[in-house]
């Protein structure tokens, strides 16, 4: 009795002091600061957004907390002060990159480029680019708008399929490059364009958010699909890990359902909106199989 | 920082045809210099009457120029902008409002409201700084030239204008620079003008510093030679012995 309490005491210690000269990086700064900072959006519903007070809520804040349950364990530490850093689309990666935002959760498609800057965890959500159109417009899919214009937010992969789309099949569409998602609407709402290209899951958000959800609805062959990620520092395999391992865990102990049934088919914050969206077959392979790696390198 | 690097990121294709990125800059440059110049056409011939018209002894006259200086400069230029590009079309009548919206191309539309606000905003400053240099003149300009039996049109057209407006070179320069910086604003509703053409090449590359260094580059240099301009045509058309010209 005496021996093995002993021995596991010695175990124990050296695994500690194993652990303590392996920290480096990111884990090495929350270890030592006792804080992790979060990266978050103000609206992308309902992902990361504010609805009330400064703390973000959404399905990527599920995905958040489930990654800084996990650094807990890695590090032993019973609690982790959680830091809130709004970003932007602009502002994310640079800040991810500084240090000055430890691990960012919203709606960030993991792609190639970004790669180059900064490493993707495995993926938590995945979409398809479609259209949001008024159900009278008569358009049915993206053949139909030839000639019209169609409104997408700018700075998204919407915007550059359908320019590629628009000049490889010469449609002759006008393409609006709006500054963001609820702009977009409301160019389509005032009759400026008669389609939005965008996330199928986003503009289901604005279709909630329509005065009238009922006049709307969602067509389209998907143009693609993409691979939301969180963004974590690059050349820090330590950090990344325990972040892919959280979302292993998340998605094996079938947690993912009960958030995604939350944030998508119930009534959310600030006005009890409800997304109504089912869960793709896209997303449940993904859930299966949990992948760091973006939609074109699948 | 651990940031990847890539001055290359100009070079390379943007996946849309045969473009790269750099003909996104130029385009984006042309858009920005179009806004500007036309923009500063309506404040400059709109900014004339305004800034004469606070100068009149006539005191309605001069509340209309005082009222338009106040309204157009105490309201930020981006609340302005969605006034004239989502607000004032749906006001207009109905064959006009959907030709607005549809029959023209988005850009068309989009640059006519740019050029509306940044005109009308400019106007504004453009009126303080003819009113300005007019005030700055002896009174014995005007004294004289009505002495001399001239009416006030041809007072201010062949008297008080042109030394008032050799005056204000200066400042009128700034605000000539300015109107091309401001002319950013277009990004936020969709005119790919430089600002946005930078935005959407760092979205797309995720090289957001060569973007933003490039751009910054090219709206300096912009604003460098029409300074050097402004300076050239001050000297061009300075009369010796005139006031603007201070100690020289």
């Amino acid at each position: 009795m005496k021996k093995s309490l002993l021995v596991s005491l010695a175990i124990a210690s050296l695994f500690s002091t194993a652990q303590a000269a392996e920290l480096t990086g990111t884990l090495k700064k929350i270890k030592e600061s006792g804080t992790v900072v979060l990266g978050h959006r103000d609206s992308s519903i309902p992902f990361s957004y504010l609805a009330d007070g400064s703390k973000p809520v959404g399905f990527s804040v599920d995905i958040a907390n489930a990654i800084i349950d996990e650094v807990k364990k890695e590090l032993g530490l019973p609690a982790i002060k959680v830091q809130y850093n709004l970003v932007t689309s602009q502002t994310r990666i640079p800040l991810v990159q500084n240090g000055t935002v430890d691990v960012e959760c919203g709606s960030t498609t993991n792609n190639i480029e970004r790669q180059q800057q900064v490493a993707f965890t495995n993926g938590f959500f995945k979409i398809g680019t479609r259209l949001l159109t008024k159900k009278t417009s008569g358009i049915k899919d993206f053949a139909d708008l030839a000639g019209k214009n169609l409104v997408t937010t700018a700075g998204t992969t919407s915007e550059r399929q359908i320019k590629k789309l628009n000049e490889e099949k010469k449609l002759g569409m006008n393409i609006i490059s709006a500054k963001d998602h609820g702009e977009s609407f409301l160019m389509l709402e005032s009759g400026r364009a008669v389609a939005f290209m965008m996330d199928d899951v986003l503009l289901a958000g604005e279709m909630a958010k329509a005065k009238n959800p009922a006049d709307w609805a969602i067509v389209g062959t998907p143009q693609s699909s993409e691979i939301y990620g969180c963004m974590v520092r690059k050349d820090d395999p330590a950090f990344k890990a325990v972040a892919d391992r959280a979302l292993v865990n998340f998605f094996k102990s079938g947690r993912v359902n009960a958030s995604y049934t939350k944030w998508f088919q119930q009534p959310i914050p600030p006005k009890g909106l409800n997304m109504n969206f089912t869960m793709s077959e896209g997303l449940k392979a993904l859930i299966a199989k949990p992948t760091d790696k973006s939609a074109e390198q699948m | 920082m651990n940031y990847h690097w890539d001055w290359g990121i100009f070079f390379k294709s943007t996946g849309i045809g045969q473009e790269i990125y750099l003909h996104w800059f130029i385009t984006g440059l042309g858009w920005t210099v179009a806004l500007s110049l036309s923009g500063w056409l309506i404040a400059m011939l709109l900014g004339t009457v305004l800034g004469v018209l606070r100068t009149l002894p006539q005191r309605s006259l001069s509340a209309i120029g005082t009222a338009y200086v106040n309204l157009f400069r105490n309201v930020p230029l981006l609340v302005q902008l969605f006034v004239w590009y989502f607000i004032v079309p749906d006001y207009l009548p109905e064959p006009i409002q959907t030709w607005f919206k549809q029959g023209l191309k988005p850009e068309i539309s989009g640059f006519i409201s740019v050029v509306a606000c940044l005109g009308l905003f400019t106007a504004a400053r453009v009126c303080e700084q003819v009113r300005t240099g007019i005030q700055a003149l002896p009174r014995g300009q005007i004294n004289a030239a009505l002495a001399l039996g001239l009416n006030p049109w041809k007072t201010y057209r062949h008297v008080l204008l042109p030394q008032a407006f050799r005056i204000i070179i200066p400042p009128l320069t700034s605000e000539f620079l300015n109107i091309f910086k401001n002319s950013s604003v277009a990004s936020l509703i969709g005119l790919m003008d430089l600002l946005a053409q930078t935005k959407q090449t760092a979205e797309f590359t995720a090289n957001l510093f060569e973007a933003f260094t490039l751009a910054t580059l090219i709206y300096f240099t912009l604003n460098m030679s029409l300074m050097l301009m402004m300076r050239w045509l001050e000297k061009r058309v300075k009369v010796p012995g005139l006031i603007s010209l201070g100690g020289k």
